[in-house]
C-alpha cells in the first residue's frame, strides 16, 4: 500500500502498524511523535494502530529552535 | 537599607526557577556547542522546535533531546514557523505527545517572513484553543499592551512581548510599551526576541521583566559559550538593579565628594 509519510509518498506492505513503520525507519524507541490523518497517535497505541492505503502520517522530533 | 522591591521567586505553572534566563537551541554550529552554551548560561528552561524527521537520513545521529535532557531541563517546545492558529495548535499537540504529556508550550504565530512579526489575531485564536485544551501557554506577542492584557485574561501563564524583531539583535526598541505592559501585568512578562548583547538583557530586567528568552544573541555571538556566561551575569545584574531601585536621573551635577574641608 501507499501512504503519505511526512508529505512524501511511501510504499509499505499491507497490514503494517505504526510500530512496524517506525522500526523500518530505524526510529523505534527514538523520541518521536506520530500523527495519523491529523490525529495524534499516542506512543502506547503505535503497535495497535494499523495503517491503511492513503493514510497521511507525520513523524516529528525536536530540533534546535528559539 | 531594605531593597526598593521585594524579591519574589520566578514561578511558571507551579514550578519555581532559580535562573531568569531562558535560552533557545537554534543556530548553533553543532549539538556540542549547543550543550556547552546552555550549560554556561545557567538556563533551566530551554526552547526547542518541532519538525518532521528526515526519513531515511542519518537515523543514528544524536537527537537534540539526547543532549538537552528533559530530566534536567524544562523543555519549552515552540510553534516557530507556524503562520496560522491551526498549525500552531497542531504543533503543540505533537509536542505534548513528543514530551510525554508535557503541557508547557511557547506559542508563536508569525505574520510575515521578512519581519517574523507575530500575527496577533491568529495568536489570540490559538491561545484560546490551547488554554481550553489544558496547555500552559507562554505566548510570544507584539509589544502592544492591549493584546498583552487580553492574552493574560485568556489564561496564558506568561506573556512574552518582543523587544525587537526575532534575530535582529536590535535590543529594547520600545522600552515605553514594555513599561506599560509591565505596569499592568497580572502574569509573568518576559522579553522574547530582540536582545543582541548583555546590556540589552540587563535593560529588560531593569524594566522589571520576570525573565528574558533569547537565542540568536548567544548562538550568533563570535564565542557563544562566553556570551552565554555574559548573559547569565547580565540577567542577574539587571534583576538586582531592579530590586535595588535606581537613583533618579537629574539634569545637573551633584558632587559625590564632600564640599567641606576643601584645601583653599
Amino acid at each position: 500500500m501507499r501512504i503519505q509519510l511526512n508529505g512524501e509518498p511511501y510504499e509499505l506492505a499491507d497490514g503494517q502498524t505504526i510500530a512496524d513503520l517506525l522500526a523500518r525507519l530505524d526510529l523505534a524507541g527514538r523520541r518521536v511523535a506520530v500523527e495519523l490523518n491529523l490525529d495524534i497517535v499516542p506512543r502506547s497505541l503505535h503497535a495497535a494502530t494499523a495503517l491503511r492505503e492513503g493514510d497521511r502520517v507525520e513523524v516529528v522530533h525536536a530540533i534546535g529552535g528559539g | 537599607m531594605s531593597p526598593a522591591r521585594n524579591d519574589k521567586p520566578f514561578t511558571l505553572a507551579g514550578r519555581t526557577y532559580a535562573s531568569r534566563l531562558l535560552v533557545g537551541t537554534g543556530k548553533y554550529k553543532d549539538l556540542e556547542e549547543t550543550r556547552q552554551a546552555i550549560e554556561a548560561s545557567g538556563a533551566e528552561i530551554v526552547t526547542v522546535a518541532v519538525r518532521r524527521t528526515n526519513i531515511g537520513q542519518n537515523p543514528g545521529e544524536p537527537n537534540l533531546l539526547d543532549v538537552i535532557n528533559p530530566a534536567r531541563y524544562t523543555i519549552l517546545p515552540n510553534t516557530a514557523g507556524c503562520y496560522t492558529a491551526e498549525e500552531a495548535v497542531r504543533t503543540c499537540r505533537l509536542a505534548r505527545e513528543l514530551l510525554d504529556g508535557h503541557k508547557l508550550v511557547k506559542l508563536e504565530v508569525l505574520a510575515d517572513q521578512k519581519t517574523l512579526f507575530p500575527n496577533v489575531i491568529e495568536t489570540l485564536k490559538a491561545a484560546e484553543v490551547l488554554v481550553k485544551d489544558g496547555f500552559d501557554v507562554m505566548v510570544y506577542t507584539s509589544d502592544d499592551p492591549i493584546i498583552a492584557r487580553q492574552l493574560a485574561e485568556m489564561g496564558c501563564i506568561a506573556v512574552m512581548p518582543l523587544a525587537g524583531l526575532i534575530g535582529t539583535g536590535l535590543g529594547i526598541c520600545n522600552p515605553y510599551n514594555l513599561r506599560i505592559i509591565l505596569e499592568e501585568a497580572t502574569v509573568p512578562v518576559l522579553v522574547d526576541a530582540g536582545v543582541g548583547t548583555a546590556s540589552d538583557a540587563t535593560i529588560a530586567m531593569e524594566l522589571g521583566c520576570e525573565a528574558v528568552l533569547m537565542n540568536s544573541a548567544i548562538a550568533h555571538a563570535q564565542d557563544p559559550v562566553l556570551m552565554a556566561r555574559a548573559m547569565k551575569h547580565a540577567i542577574e545584574a539587571g534583576r538586582l538593579a531592579w530590586l535595588a531601585g535606581r537613583m533618579p536621573k537629574k539634569l545637573y551635577a551633584s558632587a559625590s565628594s564632600p564640599l567641606e574641608g576643601l584645601i583653599r
